[in-house]
C-alpha cells in the first residue's frame, strides 16, 4: 500500500502515455464512458469494466474527472490492475490525473452486470448469474444452471468457488463440458 | 474505556479474526484434500483478507499515529492480537477445517447482519459488503457440515469430533465483554443476547439435520483471545506471516 517514489523513468513513461496532440478537452461525457467500455476485467475479458458494474459514477467538467468505481469482492485482487487499467486508458485519451475514488456503498451486486454483459459472458463460455441476488435463501435449494455450452438444464455444481472469487464451477451432464458459473451475489 | 478506545478496539478484533483465518486457510494451499476445495478455502480467505484490510484502514484512522493498514497486520505482536481463538486452531483434517468454519461463519454472518444498520456509516458500508461474501461462506460451510455428518460412518465419526474437539472456543464467541457491550450501545454491534440466541439456534438446526450433537452452552470455555491471550498456535502464525515484512521493511513490493 506505500506509494515508491516515482523515478525519472517512471515520470517519463507516464508523460509519454498522453498524446502531445490529445484534446481531452473536447470530449463529452459519453465519449469517457465509451472509452470505459473498451477497458476489459483482466480476470474476465469478455466484458468491460462499464458492463460489469463497477465503474457507478463519471463526473467530468472537461479538465477535471473523476471517477468512482467499486470493487466486487472485498479481496478482489484484480481490483488495483483495474484501477492502473482505467488509468491507463484515460491517459491515453489525454486526460492526464484522473481522480479515481473506490466506494464500497451501496455494495456490488451481480444484478448491475448489463444484458450486453451477460450475453458476453455466455458468448465466452461463462454461465451469467442467475436471478435476483437479494432474492436468495441462506441455506435454501440450488438454483438451476443453464450449460453455456449447449443451454441444457441438466448441470450440476462441482465447487462453490471456481478460479477466481466470483466464479463457481460447474458441469454440464449432457455435453460433458465443464464451465464457470458467476455467482449471484 | 472512551467511545473510541472501544471503537478501535472492537475494529481491531474484527480485522484480527478475519485476518487470522484467512492466513490459516492459506496454508491449505497445495494441500487441500481436493483441487476444489483449495479453491474454496483460499476464495474464502481472499474475502476475510479484503475485509480485514478495510476493517485494519479504519482502525489505522482512528488510532491516528502514523501506522496504516499493513502495519497493524505484519507488525503487531501476538498480545496485541483481537483475534478469536477459534480462528487461531489448527487446521487438522477436513472435519475440524469446515467445523472451525462453520462455528465462525455462524458467528460473522449474525455479527455482520447487525453491523450492516450500525449508527456508524464506515462500519455499515464496509458490513454491506462483506455480509454478502459471509452469507456465501455459511451456505457452504453448513452445507459440508450436513454432508460430513449425515454421510459415512467414518465422516461422521470425523465431524462430531471435531465439533467435541472446537466446542470448547465456542463460548469467546457469544460471550460480551465491556467493549461489546458498549458497542451495542453506540448502535454499532449486535445485541450481545440476541446473537448468542440466534448463533445457537442455527448451530442446532444445521447439527440436528446434521446428526450431531453439539456441546451444552454452559460446558467450560476458554476465553482470552478478544483480550490479548492466545492459544500456543497464534505465535507460530505470525512468525510466518510477519517474516517477510519484518525481515524486509523497505519492501513494498512482494
Amino acid at each position: 500500500m506505500n506509494e515508491r517514489e516515482p523515478s525519472s523513468v517512471d515520470v517519463l513513461i507516464a508523460s509519454d502515455q498522453v498524446p502531445a496532440n490529445a484534446r481531452p478537452e473536447s470530449l463529452s461525457e459519453e465519449a469517457i464512458w465509451a472509452l470505459l467500455d473498451n477497458v476489459k476485467d483482466p480476470e474476465v475479458p469478455a466484458i468491460s469494466v462499464v458492463e460489469l458494474g463497477i465503474v457507478r459514477r463519471l463526473s467530468w467538467d472537461g479538465k477535471h474527472l473523476s471517477v468512482d468505481i467499486t470493487p466486487t469482492y472485498s479481496g478482489c485482487p484484480a481490483t488495483e490492475l483495474i484501477e492502473e487499467l482505467i488509468v491507463e486508458a484515460l491517459r491515453a485519451a489525454g486526460i492526464r490525473d484522473p481522480q479515481l475514488n473506490q466506494v464500497l456503498t451501496p455494495a456490488w451486486t451481480t444484478d448491475w452486470i448489463t444484458a450486453e454483459g451477460r450475453e458476453k459472458l455466455r458468448a465466452f463460455g461463462i454461465a451469467p448469474p442467475q436471478g435476483n441476488a437479494s432474492k436468495m435463501s441462506l441455506l435454501g435449494a440450488e438454483e438451476t444452471i443453464a450449460c453455456p455450452q449447449c443451454g441444457s438444464d441438466h448441470t450440476e455444481r462441482i465447487s462453490e468457488f471456481g478460479s477466481t472469487a466470483c466464479k463457481a464451477l460447474y458441469r454440464c451432464s449432457d455435453c460433458l463440458e465443464p464451465f464457470d458459473y458467476f455467482k449471484c451475489i | 474505556m472512551t467511545q473510541q478506545e472501544a471503537l478501535q478496539e472492537y475494529l481491531l478484533r474484527l480485522a484480527d479474526s478475519d485476518m487470522i483465518l484467512g492466513q490459516r486457510l492459506s496454508e491449505l494451499v497445495g494441500k487441500a484434500p481436493a483441487l476444489e476445495e483449495e479453491l474454496a478455502s483460499t476464495n474464502v480467505a481472499l474475502d476475510l483478507i479484503g475485509q480485514a484490510r478495510h476493517w485494519y484502514e479504519y482502525a489505522a484512522d482512528l488510532i491516528n499515529n502514523g501506522r496504516d493498514a499493513d502495519n497493524l497486520a505484519f507488525l503487531r505482536d501476538a498480545h496485541d492480537y483481537r483475534n478469536l481463538l477459534m480462528v487461531e486452531q489448527p487446521n487438522g483434517d477436513y472435519a475440524v477445517t469446515i467445523a472451525r468454519q462453520f462455528f465462525f461463519d455462524v458467528w460473522h454472518y449474525f455479527t455482520l447482519q447487525s453491523l450492516v444498520n450500525a449508527s456508524d456509516e464506515r462500519i455499515a458500508n464496509v458490513a454491506a459488503k462483506a455480509i454478502k461474501e459471509a452469507t456465501y461462506h455459511l451456505r457452504r460451510s453448513a452445507e459440508w457440515v450436513r454432508r460430513m455428518g449425515d454421510g459415512t460412518e467414518e465422516s461422521h465419526r470425523r465431524i462430531q469430533h471435531a465439533f467435541d474437539l472446537l466446542w470448547r472456543f465456542t463460548g469467546e464467541l457469544v460471550t460480551p465483554d465491556d467493549t461489546d457491550h458498549a458497542m451495542f450501545k453506540a448502535g454499532i454491534g449486535p445485541d450481545p443476547e440476541q446473537l448468542k440466541q440466534d448463533w445457537f439456534g442455527m448451530v442446532h438446526e444445521v447439527a440436528a439435520q446434521a446428526t450431531l450433537t453439539p456441546g451444552k452452552e454452559d460446558a467450560w470455555m476458554y476465553m482470552g483471545g478478544k483480550h490479548g491471550v492466545h492459544t500456543e498456535h497464534l505465535g507460530f502464525i505470525l512468525a510466518e506471516m510477519q517474516f517477510l515484512p519484518r525481515a524486509y521493511p523497505d519492501a513494498t513490493t512482494w
